[in-house]
């Protein structure tokens, strides 16, 4: 199955220019007692036609990364304590409220985990792709009907004329992610947030959606942030690797940089406990394969916070944070003992 | 569709023989002989007799159901005992005024309620809700009469702004109409304002939890959009069928409402009707206002397939 160029290239990019300058980013959880930190002195770039994974056990701030990026922190409670994000030469965490709308679904979009609760039951599919251009850029509804069942085309939706009237009830778990990422690219966003887009589905619908996914990058150049917790995924998909730990970035590196010399013995413990890289869903990761638990948001050690769970950890680790480092050429790691050889 | 609309019609008619048979019993099965009971205080043994063979009353019982259902079908509610009159007749002449005050307080409680339990779920916590919220508990545990009472010396004894009691038809005098169903409107709708307010409010908080509701935030809706298309249509099939129950909550309201401010309406007719043992008129409006409170759950049922497409039938 191939697709004609269905859609536009986003416009006004570079092959390489940056897209998104994350720095310093920290979101809290407000309630009694300690702020939860669920994101901490985050910093990463993403660059035209680049997929960045984001990789990390569930709970270590992910999607409120995410959500951070398009100012969607859950409230009350959440907010977004410190940091910059510089798209397209403006400051996202600087933004008035409808400016920050027209960041929303038009340059920065997402899709979301769960395609079967992520869409509006009452609405029809084709509403819902064609509110989303409506509200962006201002055209009659027959043209933004149009560019839906242009969409649903690109995303290989069976059926798209028909699909374009029917609900969200009416459609399977990989037709609706189909219709989520329809509704993300519909009006050619520069950066596609993907949070766990496949794994609320099955196997072969996964690397059907990731394939679509890397499809219409290529066609469009936009730059992904693809979140996940499966190896198997980041082996598949990613240019580049980010791997995070209670809230902090401990190690980035290019993929195979990272698959061949993790350096992290939290990655490693990743890596150990996965089977084998043989694709998609193989790679999925369970707590229990790397004993101990993460500590408490609101309660972080004053070292490093993988020290419970560390084969390698010292008194040095207790006492102090690592900082990150580039121990190799693009590889930035946090852990004192990281230039050491895993064995000794 | 059009199957599924022929059933719902049709099993109206088990519910309303029900009702019919209840009523037809209450009068028959009630203590003493039901044409005494007919003929009132002061009717003499001949009096009684005459009513009797009139009504067919020495009749078996059965045979009395299938004549007065005959009579019912042809719109032959019976005849008034005091006033000689046919008792349709009697309840068409006081339709207007209580199906005035109904729709009007059901306009005015959704037109306030809705928004108020909107907007208190999109800001829950705030002191905008706690402030809704607060107003909703007092409108709810404030007797209906009180409500009225307080409202006629203020708006009409203190600052004479609107008239105390009795209504105008619409026909006659329509602003007449409108300023006299202004307090009665506000006193029988706070209440029903109140518990619509505290139901949309509980449902819209369920739905703006929804992941749906995020992924309309982040296509970069607006908020009225969000709350309004997305949230609000979500949570109408609760919010109608409120709605559709306050109905039966309005009917005993009406009474009330009706006799605080002298309204010629069902209410008063039937108040005067119980005080006067008057059984045909109490026959005649309990099975209209069954028949009302039917059809209207039958409309209501039949919009949820409207609201929302997952109801197919
Ligand atoms: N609504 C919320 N209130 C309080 N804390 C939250 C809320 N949502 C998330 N968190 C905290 O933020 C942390 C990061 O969550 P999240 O980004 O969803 O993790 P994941 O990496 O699995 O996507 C979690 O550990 C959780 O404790
Ligand atoms: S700093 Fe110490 S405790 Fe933390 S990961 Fe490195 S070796 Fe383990
Ligand atoms: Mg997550």
């Amino acid at each position: 199955m191939s697709t004609a160029r269905a859609i536009a290239p986003v416009s006004s990019a570079m092959p390489g220019e940056m897209v998104l300058d994350l720095r310093g980013l920290r979101t809290e959880f407000r309630g009694e007692g300690p702020p939860a930190v669920a994101v901490n002195d985050l910093s990463f770039t993403v660059r035209h036609g680049e997929t960045l994974c984001i990789v990390g056990e569930s709970g270590c701030g992910k999607s409120m990364t995410a959500l951070s990026l398009l100012r969607l922190v859950p409230r009350p409670g959440g907010r977004i304590a410190a940091g910059t994000a510089m798209i397209g030469g403006r400051d996202l965490f600087t933004l008035s409220e409808p400016e920050m709308r027209a960041v929303r679904g038009g340059e920065i979009a997402m899709i979301f985990q769960e395609p079967m609760t992520s869409l509006n039951p009452v609405l029809t599919i084709g509403r819902q792709i064609a509110e989303t251009v409506m509200v962006h850029e201002n055209v009659p509804w027959s043209v933004c009907m149009e560019r839906a069942l242009a969409m649903l085309r690109a995303v290989r939706m069976p059926e798209p004329e028909r699909r374009l009237h029917e609900y969200p009830h009416q459609l399977s778990g990989g037709m609706r992610q189909r219709v989520m990422i329809a509704m993300a690219l519909a009006c050619r966003p520069r950066l596609l947030l993907a949070d766990e887009p496949t794994t609320a589905l099955d196997v072969t619908i996964q690397a059907q959606i990731l394939d679509l996914i890397r499809d219409l990058q290529e066609q469009t150049g936009t730059a992904v942030i693809l979140i996940t917790h499966d190896l198997g995924v980041v082996a598949e998909m990613a240019d580049r690797v980010l791997v995070m730990y209670a809230g902090r970035k401990v190690e980035e590196a290019v993929v195979d940089e990272l698959f061949d010399a993790p350096l992290h013995p939290y990655t490693r413990g990743l890596m150990a406990a996965m089977p084998h890289l043989g694709g998609v869903g193989a790679g999925r990761m369970r707590l229990a394969e790397i004993p101990g638990v993460v500590p408490a948001l609101t309660d972080m050690p004053e070292g490093c916070p993988f020290a419970a769970r560390c084969g390698r950890a010292s008194a040095e680790c207790r006492a102090a944070m690592p900082p990150l480092e580039e121990r190799r050429p693009g590889h930035l790691v946090a852990c004192w003992h990281s230039g050491e050889s895993p064995d000794a | 569709m059009g199957p599924y609309i022929l059933r719902r019609v049709l099993a109206t008619i088990p519910v309303m023989g029900v009702v019919a048979v209840i009523v037809f019993l209450m009068l028959r099965l009630s203590p003493g002989d039901p044409a005494a009971i007919l003929a009132g205080d002061q009717a003499t043994m001949a009096d009684i007799a005459a009513i009797r063979e009139r009504l067919g009353l020495d009749q078996p019982l059965l045979h009395q159901f299938v004549v007065w259902v005959g009579e019912l079908l042809t719109g032959d509610l019976g005849k008034s005992i005091y006033l000689n009159r046919p008792v349709t007749g009697l309840i068409l002449e006081r339709v207007e005024p209580t199906l005035a005050l109904s729709i009007s307080t059901m306009i005015f409680a959704i037109l306030f309620a809705v928004p108020m339990g909107v907007v208190a779920a999109w800001r829950a916590g705030s002191w905008v809700d706690q402030t809704i919220m607060g107003l909703s508990v007092l409108a709810f545990s404030v007797p209906v009469f009180l409500i009225g009472y307080g409202l006629v010396i203020g708006f009409a004894l203190r600052l004479d702004l609107l008239p105390v009691q009795g209504f105008v038809s619409l026909w006659d005098n329509p602003v007449g109409f409108a300023r006299h169903l202004v307090l009665p409107t506000m006193t029988l709708g706070l209440v029903y304002m109140a518990l619509l307010a505290r139901i949309t409010r509980a449902t819209m908080l369920d739905v703006l939890n929804e992941d749906f509701i995020r992924t309309a935030r982040a296509k970069g809706l607006a908020e009225p959009r969000v709350l309004i298309l997305h949230a609000l249509k979500n949570a109408s099939v609760p919010i109608v069928t409120t709605i559709g129950l306050g109905i039966a909550l309005l009917i005993g309201g009406v009474v009330v409402t009706e006799s605080v401010f002298a309204i010629p309406g069902i209410g008063r007719l039937t108040i005067e009707a119980v005080l006067q043992r008057d059984y045909p008129v109490i026959q005649g409006v309990i099975l209209a206002v069954a028949g009302v409170y039917v059809l209207v759950n039958l409309a209501i049922d039949l919009t949820y397939s409207a609201l929302d497409p997952r109801i197919r039938f």
